[in-house]
């Protein structure tokens, strides 16, 4: 089985690297967690790409049922066609309509199969996937057949924190935190992301949002892939270095700041800030 | 071999069962980590933790553990200097190195530290890199503080300079306080209700097969509105002074519950209720919204709940112009009743343990003009106002 170590991408740190590996060894699910906006979802396509699988990826909303990522039994449809004396009608397999997992389970080679943001489901949701992701086999009552998996798929899982998950699944997963990745491995980031960008952009850019992290009671803290959009929009507008680092205490929001505070009390917060220090620089 | 770290683990509050533990060395076994302490930790960290919130409780007792132990390095760089200059803090006195300073310098003080190590390992004979208790390490196990080993290893830019676990960068993940956001969000869910309102856009299988039937056999689809949560929640804070660092948390802990509601409003006050509250707390003199108008928008399917210690001086509570902000015509208790009437399901929460409630002549007051429906802010408290907040009227 070939391993993961980032892709050209998406820097992977060692850490992940070692449980996404784990996951991919073991045949078990990886669950993954992390702040908003760390790269999370990305995971799943970057391993995907990185070990040369197919992906599949099946979003959870909060309407999702675990049976949907099984199979459907589309009994309107088997209704319609027993009236209109369709031939299909009495072939109940005609109607089944197999769901994400099975899919999986039938692909050829073992997928990549995502299984994304499993918090926003019923919190009953991940119990009822237990012998499914265990097992990696269900049965399908309607036809009276197990459907197991050829090969197992490499199963990779987000959560928002939204609910709790249950410990019986837990205990079934790998487990892996996204920390929020130090200015050495953003540096690298941004270089896998906009390869020969100007040292002092990128340097500057980066005081500040590490600056904006640090401000005490931001209801949103930007993550990843803000400053990777600010730095794209930086780029776009042609910003120079210069600019970001005349460090004016009156001009505390940086320019294009729309792009990292994403809520407008933050805006307010920074907006004060600017202000207060402005008077504090009057008075002395 | 590695049970006793299982132990430890389990000791520390870290929920890990024996299936994680086979986990563990299942993955050892197919050599999923490298023989590399640094990559063993993340592997056992990635096997064995379950919740960001443990990680920190696990790296501490991971580096209990396995403090000491280095990664094997080339045989014949037997003596790192990393671990000469830790040994130095170790065993010699400041003044035994102003002396070798003194005599010749780090050069020899290098020396005489090889020499002394020679020493100390032909004492613990046995005591290898494995150990972790003992012997040759520098770190041991012996209460000797990590924190102070670190003195010199600034410029040590490789990766191992510090310990992955001695950073202990999990810390602020791990939240042991009494009322975490996750059993408010559990405690709350019991508040979810669910009613079929809005559009019929659902298939309604059961009716569809009886309707046709019926039908004679030609199909009458059937539908109905799709379930959704209707639980409706006006939450009125109480700002300023001594509630600040409450209101903080229950305004986290409500806004994180947010989904389980289908309506979720805030208020402010200070310390009593009057004729006006506000919605924002930072721009309290500009936008307040009269109590009035809001008995009147939201009708007595709303639920409220009133957050707020309720030590309030008495004359604030049932004289008029009792309030700190400014004059009132009517006195707070007027209002309070007034809010309480208009909303048959509601609930006041007191941070203040509910030991101490007798002692507080204000707190008394208003659990008599909520009919007692004050509940302490804790977890059983909280399942207490919600099983109230559920009943009719």
């Amino acid at each position: 089985m070939r391993r993961f170590e980032g892709t050209d991408t998406y820097v992977a740190t060692q850490d992940l690297q070692i449980a996404v590996n784990a996951a991919i060894a073991l045949e078990r699910p990886l669950l993954v967690k992390g702040e908003p906006g760390t790269g999370k979802t990305i995971l799943a396509h970057e391993v995907a790409r990185g070990i040369d699988k197919d992906l599949i990826t099946w979003h959870i909303k909060s309407t999702t049922k675990a049976q949907q990522g099984l199979y459907e039994y589309d009994a309107v449809s088997r209704l319609r066609d027993g009236q209109l004396g369709d031939e299909r009608v009495h072939d109940i397999a005609n109607y089944i309509v197999p769901g994400k997992l099975w899919e999986a389970f039938e692909a050829a080679e073992a997928p990549v199969l995502l299984i994304d943001e499993i918090d926003k489901a019923d919190i009953e949701f991940p119990n009822d996937l237990l012998l499914e992701l265990d097992r990696m086999e269900f049965y399908v009552y309607e036809t009276r057949r197990t459907i197991q998996a050829r090969h197992r798929p490499i199963v990779i899982i987000t959560s928002n924190n939204e609910k709790e998950l249950p410990d019986a699944f837990l205990r079934r997963c790998f487990f892996h935190y996204i920390r929020f990745p130090d200015r050495e491995t953003m540096q690298r980031i941004i270089d896998v992301h906009f390869p020969g960008l100007k040292h002092e952009l990128v340097y500057e850019a980066l005081t500040i949002f590490y600056d904006i992290r640090q401000a005490p009671g931001l209801k949103k803290k930007p993550s990843t892939s803000e400053v990777l959009d600010w730095i794209k929009l930086l780029l776009v507008e042609d910003i120079s270095p210069d600019v970001l680092r005349t460090r004016d205490p009156a001009k505390l929001i940086p320019p294009l700041h729309g792009a990292l505070l994403k809520n407008e009390e933050d805006v307010h917060l920074f907006e004060r800030l600017a202000f207060l220090h402005r008077r504090e620089r009057g008075g002395s | 071999m590695f049970f006793s770290f299982f132990a430890e683990l389990r000791e520390a509050k870290v929920p890990v069962s024996l299936r994680e533990y086979l986990t563990l060395i299942e993955a050892m076994q197919k050599r999923v980590a490298a023989f590399d302490i640094e990559e063993f930790y993340f592997l056992a960290r990635t096997a064995l933790v379950k919740d960001e919130r443990h990680l920190d409780r696990f790296d501490r007792v991971f580096g209990h553990c396995f403090n000491g132990i280095e990664t094997p390095g080339d045989p014949k760089t037997a003596l790192p200097e990393e671990w000469l200059r830790k040994i130095a803090e170790r065993f010699l006195t400041e003044e035994e190195k102003r002396q070798i300073e003194a005599l010749g310098g780090w050069e020899k003080l290098m020396e005489t530290l090889r020499r002394r190590l020679a020493e100390h390992r032909s004492r613990h004979q046995g005591g290898s890199k494995w150990s972790g208790t003992a012997g040759t390490s520098p770190f041991g196990a012996h209460g000797y503080n990590p924190e102070a080993v670190r003195i010199g290893q600034q410029e040590g830019s490789n990766r191992s300079a510090v310990k992955v676990w001695d950073r202990r960068e999990f810390r602020n993940l791990d939240d042991t306080v009494e009322l975490g956001t996750r059993n408010i969000k559990l405690a709350l869910r019991r508040l979810r209700q669910f009613a079929r309102e809005g559009a019929a856009d659902e298939l309604d299988l059961g009716g569809t097969v009886k309707s046709t039937a019926h039908n004679a056999g030609w199909l009458d689809l059937k539908l109905v509105p799709e379930r959704h949560n209707a639980v409706k929640l006006l939450l009125f804070l109480d700002v300023g002074g001594s509630m600040e660092d409450h209101v903080r948390v229950c305004e986290e802990l409500f806004s994180a519950a947010r989904s389980e509601f289908k309506q979720l409003i805030h208020f402010y006050f200070h310390n009593c209720v009057y004729d006006s509250v506000w919605r924002d707390s930072r721009r309290r003199r500009v936008e307040q919204v009269p109590v009035i108008e809001i008995i009147r928008t939201y009708d007595r399917s709303y639920r409220i709940v009133l957050v707020g210690d309720a030590s309030v001086s008495p004359y604030e509570i049932e004289k008029e112009g009792g309030s700190v902000e400014r004059w009132n015509d009517e006195p707070g208790e007027v209002w309070l009743r007034r809010l309480f009437e208009a909303y048959p399901r509601a609930v006041w929460l007191n941070p203040v343990p509910e030991k101490y409630w007798t002692g507080t002549v204000s707190i008394g007051m208003i659990r008599r003009i909520s009919e007692d429906r004050m509940f302490p802010l804790t977890l059983d408290g909280l399942d207490r106002a919600i099983a109230r907040l559920k009943r009719r009227g």
